[in-house]
């Protein structure tokens, strides 16, 4: 797909709008990391993921990881946008016997590739996936996109070390650079110093961008795409709650869900008028 | 049985209330908000260790801790103290340290997370490690009081506790809960229901179901699963000739596991097991889940009647 840069921040608003509508119907989930990675999904689904929405497992398709798999709403969304899932399938978003269950899980999701929600675990499994691509002589790519608390689990540094050490060029990093995990920020939970220069050390291609800025987003995926002797890392600086004044940079909003009145207030910010 | 609390709060209020031990320290793995050390942490800033999300960390971290005469209590879901398994097998069962775990978000009660945050195997896993004592309260007094406990336990111990709120039962009786020992909650002698956890209260409830029609059930909490209370167990056999077991964990190797496991080797009665049947959970409201998985008041009364008609 070729989109402008306006239509993909129309097409990331529309996500938006749905992430909040889901979160507030089950008065439950994750809005937070959601809005804070919706731009780079967006842009990732819309413009490079080779996939077929009406064959969900063909063989050949990008993988695309959702390694903080708390975050589904957001990859929910998108989904539903490309036309893997329906519109109306967003109302099964933790509810009994849905599609969408509170984290993104391969066994009930047409186009989810990996069942999350164990912080860590994504990017090992990316490398299998990666790895396995090259064993097949295929061009399929593997995308994997990690939380910033979650680069605390010691798992992610042992898959890090493993790619560069096995040259897995086709393994494709974005982190969700948003400054705040479950309880607080991650500067009180745990500082972790320099990222890019943890990843550089471990032997990754390391690019930041503005995660919300759609034409860095695009350079970004750029980078990821041509990187291909080593694994790369994008580290894509954000706003958790983005878009939603409330919920920006407020930790509270990791895992709550709106109120009546701070929904209307969202929808109203996000420039969606409900009947 | 109207005033409802969470058994998580009941063991955030433990640590405030243990705080005088000044070798008592709190460990966080970016979940205290959610297992209730959050209260420790803003009283005790310094004694609060927070590991970020890494329970592996945090585990070891806390046997170098009880090494060095420190009392740790560190908690995380339950499902993410898993993570820390072979850390709890090698670095703190085998050489007995006395770090206490606990668990929270345990079992299928838990909710729309999904099955990701579903603890079912914690119980049986933690079971199988030799020096741990393993717990699984039902109410927010009970924790209260077995963590209250804990600091004078020379053992490293596993505590499953939940997120939901459940009825609080033991207003007046803190000084019939004590680790290891089960509490008979109603006496009958047609058939013995033991529980655990949230099903405690659903187990009361079938007792209720089964008294209008004419049967008469022994409930007993039965909190502490190791070390089992056995010498209960076999009163309840020669009481009542058939028992019930009844946990909102896998039906392998949990509650059901070590009760069957002490019925062969002592006093044989026939069991019926009430748990989830080896299978995943999925989102769903915590009274759904309880249906979806068969677990309820509903099916343990159905084991009852099971259970009586095995008898010989
Ligand atoms: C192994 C593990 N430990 C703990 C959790 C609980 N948990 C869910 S989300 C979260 C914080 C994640 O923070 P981050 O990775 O920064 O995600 P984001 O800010 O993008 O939401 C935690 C601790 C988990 N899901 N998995
Ligand atoms: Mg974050």
């Amino acid at each position: 797909m070729t989109l402008s840069i306006s239509e993909l921040e129309e097409f990331a608003r529309k996500c938006r709008v749905e992430i909040v509508k889901m979160v507030y119907r089950a008065q439950a989930g994750h809005p937070g990391g959601s809005l804070s990675e919706i731009d780079l999904i967006s842009a990732l689904y819309a413009t490079r993921m080779r996939v077929r929405p009406n064959q969900p497992k063909w063989d050949d398709r990008d993988r695309f990881i959702l390694s903080k798999g708390h975050a589904s709403p957001g990859m929910y969304a998108v989904l539903a946008e490309m036309g893997f899932i329906s519109h109306e399938d967003l109302h099964s978003y933790r509810v009994l016997g849905g599609k969408c269950q509170g984290h993104v899980d391969m066994k009930w999701c047409p186009g989810v590739d990996f069942s999350a929600g164990s912080l860590g675990m994504g990017l090992s499994f990316g490398l299998g996936c990666a790895v396995a691509a090259r064993l097949d002589n295929s061009e399929r790519r593997t995308f994997v996109m990690l939380g910033d608390g979650e680069l605390q689990e010691g798992s992610v540094w042992e898959a890090a070390m493993a790619a560069a050490h096995h040259e897995v060029g086709n393994l494709k990093v974005i982190l969700d650079r948003n400054r705040i995990q479950n309880d607080d920020f991650c500067e009180v939970q745990m500082r972790m110093f320099d990222i890019p220069a943890k990843w550089r050390s471990f032997g990754w291609e390391v690019k930041e961008i503005d995660g919300h800025n759609m034409e860095e987003v695009m350079s970004g995926l750029d980078f990821l795409e041509s990187t291909n002797d080593k694994p790369s890392i994008l580290i894509a600086h954000t706003i958790k709650g983005a878009g939603v004044s409330f919920m920006e940079d407020n930790p509270s909003f990791h895992g709550a869900a709106p109120n009546d009145e701070q929904f209307a207030q969202a929808m109203a910010e996000l420039g969606e008028v409900i009947a | 049985m109207s005033e409802m609390a969470a058994t998580r709060d009941g063991y955030g209020q433990a640590l405030l209330e243990i705080a005088d031990n000044p070798k008592v320290v709190v460990m966080e793995a970016d979940l205290g908000k959610s297992t209730k050390s959050l209260h420790f942490r803003k009283k005790y800033p310094t004694r609060t260790i927070s590991c970020g999300i890494g329970e592996q960390n945090m585990l070891l971290a806390g046997a170098g801790l009880a090494a060095s005469g420190y009392i740790p209590f560190a908690s995380t879901f339950a499902i993410f103290t898993e993570r820390a398994f072979e850390q709890m097998r090698n670095g703190v069962a085998r050489p007995n340290l006395a770090v206490h775990l606990c668990g929270s978000h345990g079992g299928t009660h838990t909710g729309t997370d999904g099955s990701s945050a579903q603890s079912i195997e914690d119980l049986a896993i933690y079971r199988t490690l030799p020096n741990v004592v393993v717990m699984h309260p039902s109410d927010y007094v009970s924790t209260l009081e077995l963590t209250k406990q804990l600091p004078g336990l020379d053992k490293p111990s596993y505590m499953r506790t939940a997120r939901n709120k459940t009825p609080v039962m033991y207003r007046g009786r803190e000084s019939e809960i004590i680790i290891g020992k089960g509490i008979t909650l109603c006496q009958g002698t047609d058939v013995a229901i033991i529980a655990c956890g949230v099903l405690v209260s659903e187990s009361m409830k079938a007792a209720e179901q089964l008294a209008d029609k004419g049967i008469n059930a022994t409930v007993v909490d039965m909190h502490t699963l190791k070390p089992l209370d056995g010498d209960l167990i076999n009163s309840l056999v020669a009481q009542c000739g058939a028992i019930v077991t009844a946990e909102d964990h896998n039906v392998i190797g949990g509650l059901g596991g070590a009760v069957a496991e002490h019925l062969v080797s002592n006093h044989y009665a026939p069991l019926e097991m009430v748990g989830v049947a080896d299978r995943f959970g999925e989102s769903g409201q915590s009274d759904e889940m309880l249906e979806v998985m068969k677990i309820n008041s509903k099916y343990i009364e159905q084991a009852a009647h099971r259970a009586i008609a095995r008898k010989s």
